[in-house]
């Protein structure tokens, strides 16, 4: 660009497009909420693993059906992986450079956390709602 | 990878924030099992009992504890991100003690789970 024209641009039009996307900050809370939201949730996920590791189908298809425990375990998936899905992200726009790779995986990186989640709450609430077949 | 990896001398808040990078893949795969899990109830009780017999196998197990490791581990360095967030502990002191602390944790909370659970008769 020369001299002359760049003279006619304003600081601000020069700027614009340039730099952050403002989209930072939303990533940011999100990202932080979603880690503190999901303390409570990871402690009371870990309690419960313990009670149903050794059990059966039909006291694993019991444990769902009480709503709080479906409730709770759908809140657990979700959470996690909202907080998951965003430090993926993360990982991958740090350390993909190739524009297509990038958009690839990040692609892919939502696709399967929400297939994951929905798989996931669907199927809590099937077995919730109709009770072990 | 990064070169900074070769030129910076290895830390403990360096070995954090690695492992802390590591954890997301490890809960990534454990999100997959929890969901999975779910799946397996929802689609009757052979299916059930396969998952429970390829998660519950001695590989399955050492993954779990993996995972389980990676969790306690993330969850204590999410609370100290929060502290950071709020302006304390970036002292080199501070951080390196609470780093210590955020992989103690997670070690010795996922040992306390999986005795707890051996001794509830979970692991047979």
């Amino acid at each position: 660009m020369s001299k002359s024209s760049s003279n006619f641009r304003t600081p601000r039009s020069r700027a614009q497009g340039l730099g952050s996307a403002k989209h930072g900050v939303g990533h940011f809370m999100v990202e932080r909420v979603s880690a503190l939201a999901s303390v409570p949730l990871v402690l009371w996920g870990v309690f419960a693993g313990l009670r149903l590791a050794g059990s059966d189908f039909e006291a694993a298809a019991a444990w769902i059906a009480q709503p709080l425990n479906a409730v709770l375990l759908s809140l657990l998936l979700v959470v996690g992986l909202i907080h998951l899905k965003n430090a993926m992200q993360v990982v991958i726009e740090d350390y993909i450079e190739r524009f297509a790779t990038k958009s690839a995986l990040l692609l892919l990186n939502l696709f399967v956390s929400v297939l994951t989640g929905a798989l996931g709450v669907f199927a809590i609430v099937k077995v919730a709602l109709t009770g072990a077949i | 990878m990064s070169p900074h990896l070769q030129v910076w001398r290895w830390h403990v808040t360096m070995a954090c924030s690695i492992l802390h990078r590591g954890s997301i893949f490890a809960l990534y795969l454990g999100a997959i099992l929890l969901a999975g899990w779910a799946v397996a109830l929802a689609s009757g009780p052979d299916h059930y009992a396969c998952y429970t017999e390829v998660v519950g196998s001695p590989l399955g197990k050492l993954v779990l504890f993996g995972i389980t490791v990676m969790l306690f581990f993330n969850l204590a360095y999410n609370v100290r991100q929060a502290f950071w967030d709020l302006g304390y502990g970036f002292t080199p002191k501070t951080a390196d003690m609470t780093g210590v602390i955020a992989i103690a944790f997670g070690v010795v909370a996922a040992v306390v789970v999986w005795v707890i659970a051996g001794f509830t008769g979970a692991l047979s």
